[in-house]
């Protein structure tokens, strides 16, 4: 190592690095076999490995502690919200006076000032508004984001940044891991993908637990429990009577527009003999609040830390590959190995196929789109290539197109100009990439063969 | 633009920072956790990412014990020193930092070792809630574990070592009413019913109800009308075998109004009858963990330094004995199900107000032995609050840290039994001991300078801690070479997982809500392993 490079070791805040040191710089019988301990680990960390982390909430502020003090230095964090009071339970890098400003740039000069040495970059913007060039330049993406669709965009990116070689195999350097965090009250899960190897999002989808509604003919008409009659007022009453004029939508951070919900709620609460609208749980149905607590996001955060570092420096074998923790009854863990969709729409190098039957319209396979485990879409907008010419099936995110294609939902595949073996060009926000979709006719249907 | 809401119950600020949190714990818990005073002793990254996550959610006072100056070494993995630290008083520097992140958090540092403060000053550690500690040396470790078991303290114990940390749960006694039980119990008693219940649900004639209500009658209703059916053909029984739930599912189908056709009409509280055909047929019985607690002699042989949790056991005894017959408070509580807003509400009422004159009833019991007693009074809303939890009260009863230093106790004979067919995370456990005495014995922690050197040394240690407990030497130095590798390396993000772990754990038990660790926690960083052993 040339004088030049321990310079810079030294330099970082003139800490010495002596407990990461003899996890580097000395073998043991548990270690990585291709680790080889060596003073030149610590200095990849320092002065070469960049990490995204993506988030800069509870798991994010945790996040970027961690890892200054494992030795990274080129630490880039993104979130595109604003610091608020009911963060401040747990995400420590931030005070009352810092409410309004935002997240990332925050807890980037905290750290920063901290730790001198780290160079810690804040994007504030969200994550779609940082293209591929940007999520090429790093070596690992740690995450720790509230929001699944989110997290499948992401995902979604680092798989569209795989390379395969000619034989159709992953060219590793291409390959981007993403350690990956989410809390929900006192449990959590921490894992590793190992984009285009090991299990992604994608291909894990029903580890997520489905989203709690409420059928609306029983908000409507038969409203039992406090929240009925909050989801009443949300999604009836709000519309009927726009309290706030036609142009305001309801926002659930707006403490009169809150105020506004919960005296309807209990209204109409009392009107059918239900106790207990508090304005609360007003609240968390309004904005769908999770529970959160500083401590199970530093375990969790912490967990994801050691994977990190894990990676980088090889001292140690990787988890394999989720950990789901429990700190509600006692501390209980569970790694397990999440496996792989063979045709994951995310991490297979292969071509999607949907089964269906010929008669089929276009709104069974935007209803399959939404619905499919493998799918699970938001508002999918599909086109397909006729004759060279793309052709715009349906498409719900802009208004005019919505308009102009609505009709098609309701008619037959077949006349839109679709063919067993046809494909279609999927969007959504749960991906960055246009995702294609090859059809294939249910064989054991009497084909209508009009081609 | 006005606005068109006149009241604006807004919540205050506290309410607002600690919304996330009171989700979990209640305004209860909270005012528990603000009435709590945490002692850290030794503020490494491991302390400081302990009291880190007790001091956001607005614990009421922390005291840090640590005489040590600041090192360069503490600096490097420890968040809450910075280099100006260095030259000064650790704990005075760890309070200073830490007290930023909740301004309405009071501090204390302390400048002494733990040592002489209980050689001086024993009654200092009285007034704690719960005291955190972790680099205490064999001696000191036993002497304040047994000084706060005798005081009756809560005491965590911890250690983070390389990849490889524990935490320890001292607590002589710790009672838990709310235990926040992921799946709770639902308390229906279809096969006892109460008079209201029984009247209500005998006014219903399934077959005369119109299309509409039919639809819309709770399920509740269905299967209790089933069973009453089912018992024509089958007096004084009740269906508990796979067979009989099945004719009860078959009287469930034939209740089901059927179209012009003959099929079916779908209505989804006929499903849910079915379904809870499975789960809602188990009779009500008191439960032998619930037997055991009141029947225990805390619950039978009260004296008026009884706590409240034991007044409860012992008023709730009464209750099953008479009024309850048997059978615990009814929990009162309707789970949602498919059914008109008249139908459930009124059935919810019902069980509602069952609940609430079982709890008058043992509230007026405990009010009769408080003033038996001439103790202090406890409130209808704790009791309240008991009888809705009756189903999942929970006792530790522990052990103290010291009696893992005693040879041939029952301690002993539980680690050894782990070790006969290793259980890795043990040998962990007892790596991290070897680690301790090792620091007794060389004043440093093994591999401190270089690994290779120290391996015969500890491996000593663990021969001799393996001795004490009847086992046999490891047949491999693996694990020891790897705690030598570590050389008595804190590495951040394993204190900062334990961190978490153990302010979580205090929490629990300044709370008394959520079962805490039972007793001995040990994480494996490098195989993210957890495991929980009861000492």
């Amino acid at each position: 190592m040339s004088s030049g490079e321990t310079q810079s070791v030294n330099d970082y805040q003139q800490r010495k690095w002596q407990h990461i040191r003899k996890l580097l710089e000395r073998s043991g019988p548990f270690c990585h076999p291709d680790f080889e301990p060596s003073p030149e680990i610590l200095d990849f960390i320092m002065s070469c490995c960049k990490v995204l982390i993506v988030g800069a909430g509870g798991l994010g502020c945790e996040l970027l502690k961690d890892l200054a003090l494992m030795g990274f230095r080129t630490i880039h964090i993104v979130d595109m919200d604003t610091i608020e009071l009911s963060n401040l339970n747990r995400q420590f890098l931030f005070r009352k006076t810092d409410i309004g400003l935002s997240k990332s740039k925050c807890a980037v000069e905290f750290v920063n000032k901290r730790i001198p040495g780290c160079k810690a970059v804040a994007h504030h913007c969200a994550i779609q508004d940082l293209d591929e060039g940007f999520y090429r330049q790093f070596h690992i993406v740690v995450c720790g984001l509230d929001s699944i669709v989110a997290r499948r965009w992401l995902n979604g990116m680092l798989m569209s940044l795989l390379q395969y070689n000619d034989d159709r195999s992953l060219d590793q350097s291409s390959v981007i891991p993403l350690v990956d965090g989410g809390t929900e009250g006192f449990k959590g899960n921490a894992r590793l993908i190992l984009p285009g190897m090991s299990a992604c999002i994608e291909c894990t989808l029903d580890l997520y637990p489905p989203q709690k509604t409420f059928p609306l003919c029983t908000i409507a008409n038969t409203p039992r429990l406090p929240e009925h009659c909050v989801e009443y007022v949300k999604v009836i009453q709000w519309a009927k009577e726009n309290p706030w004029g036609a142009t305001t939508q309801l926002d659930g951070d707006d403490p009169q527009h809150v105020a506004w919900v919960l005296e309807k709620a209990q209204e109409r609460a009392i009107k059918h003999g239900i106790t207990n609208v508090t304005y609360r749980l007003t609240q968390g149905v309004l904005k769908n609040i999770i529970p959160a607590v500083a401590s199970t996001n530093a375990a969790i955060a912490a967990a994801c830390a050691t994977e990190v570092f894990k990676l980088a420096t090889s001292c140690c074998t990787n988890m394999n590959n989720y950990m789901v923790l429990n700190m509600a009854d006692g501390v209980y863990s569970y790694t397990f190995n999440a496996e792989r969709r063979p045709d994951c729409v995310a991490c297979s190098n292969t071509t999607r196929v949907l089964e269906l039957e010929s008669n089929a319209t276009l709104q069974t396979i935007y209803d399959k789109l939404c619905e499919d485990q493998a799918y699970l879409m938001k508002s999918p907008g599909i086109t397909t290539v006729i004759n060279g010419r793309n052709k715009t099936l349906y498409m719900a995110s802009v208004k005019s197109i919505e308009e102009r294609t609505r009709d098609n939902l309701k008619k037959k595949i077949t006349e839109l100009g679709l063919f067993n073996g046809a494909e279609i060009l999927v969007a959504d926000v749960t991906t960055p990439n246009t995702i294609t979709i090859k059809l294939k006719f249910d064989e054991n249907i009497d084909v209508d063969m009009t081609r | 633009m006005a606005s068109p809401s006149p009241k604006s119950p807004e919540q205050n600020e506290k309410s607002k920072q600690y919304d996330r949190q009171l989700r979990l714990w209640g305004d209860h818990g909270q005012a528990a956790l603000e009435n709590g005073h945490i002692c850290l002793i030794n503020a490494n990254a491991l302390g400081t990412e302990i009291i880190k996550s007790i001091v956001l959610p607005g614990v009421g006072s922390v005291t840090i014990v640590d005489e040590k100056i600041v090192s360069e070494e503490d600096i490097d993995s420890n968040f809450f020193l910075e280099y100006s630290s260095k030259g000064s008083n650790r704990a005075s520097e760890a309070l200073r930092l830490l007290l930023e992140l909740n301004p309405a958090v009071q501090g204390h540092a302390v400048q002494e070792p733990p040592d002489q403060i209980l050689t001086e000053n024993p009654e200092f550690f009285k007034s704690f809630s719960v005291v955190i500690a972790s680099s205490l040396s064999e001696k000191t470790i036993q002497d304040l574990s047994q000084h706060l078991w005798d005081l009756n303290i809560p005491f965590i114990l911890c250690r983070s070592v390389g990849f490889l940390g524990s935490l320890r749960i001292q607590l002589k006694e710790h009672a838990i009413i709310e235990t926040h039980p992921d799946n709770e119990q639902v308390d229906l008693r279809l096969d006892v019913p109460f008079q209201s219940l029984a009247d209500y649900l005998n006014r219903f004639d399934i077959d005369s109800l119109d299309l509409k209500d039919h639809g819309h009658i709770p399920w509740i209703v269905i299967l209790y009308k089933a069973i009453q059916k089912w018992q024509i053909t089958n007096p004084n029984s009740w269906p508990m075998s796979r067979k009989e739930k099945n004719e009860i599912r078959v009287i469930i189908q034939e209740f089901i109004r059927k179209d012009e056709n003959g099929i079916p009409i779908n209505e989804e509280n006929f499903e849910e009858a079915l379904r809870a055909v499975n789960t809602a047929l188990l009779p009500t019985f008191l439960p032998v963990k619930i037997q055991e607690l009141i029947y225990s002699s805390s619950a039978t042989n009260l004296n008026k330094d009884s706590s409240p949790f034991w007044i409860m056991c012992s008023a709730l005894r009464g209750f099953i004995e008479a009024e309850g017959k048997g059978k615990l408070p009814l929990l009162g509580v309707l789970p949602d199900m498919t059914a008109s807003t008249e139908h459930y509400i009124k059935l919810q009422n019902i069980y509602r107000a069952q609940a609430a004159m079982d709890a008058e009833i043992v509230y007026r019991k405990v009010q009769q032995i408080v003033a038996q007693l001439h103790c202090e009074s406890i409130s209808e809303t704790d009791v309240k609050l008991f009888c809705r939890h009756t189903h999942d009260l929970y006792l530790i009863k522990g052990s103290c840290i010291a009696t893992e230093y005693q040879l041939g106790g029952p301690v002993a004979a539980y680690i050894s039994r782990y070790l006969e067919e290793p259980d890795v995370m043990m040998v962990h456990y007892i790596l991290l001991r070897a680690a301790e005495m090792f620091r007794s014995e060389h004043y440093r922690a093994p591999g401190d300078w270089e690994p290779e050197g120290d391996i015969t040394k500890l491996k000593i240690c663990v021969t001799k801690l393996l001795s004490d407990i009847s086992c046999s030497p490891f047949p491999k130095d693996d694990h020891i070479h790897e705690m030598c590798r570590y050389g008595g390396a804190e590495i951040h993000s394993v204190s900062a997982f334990l961190g978490g772990c153990v302010a979580h754990e205090a929490i629990k038990i300044v709370t008394k809500q959520y079962k805490p660790v039972n007793n001995m926690f040990i994480y494996d960083g490098s195989s993210t392993n957890t495991a929980t052993f009861t000492f």
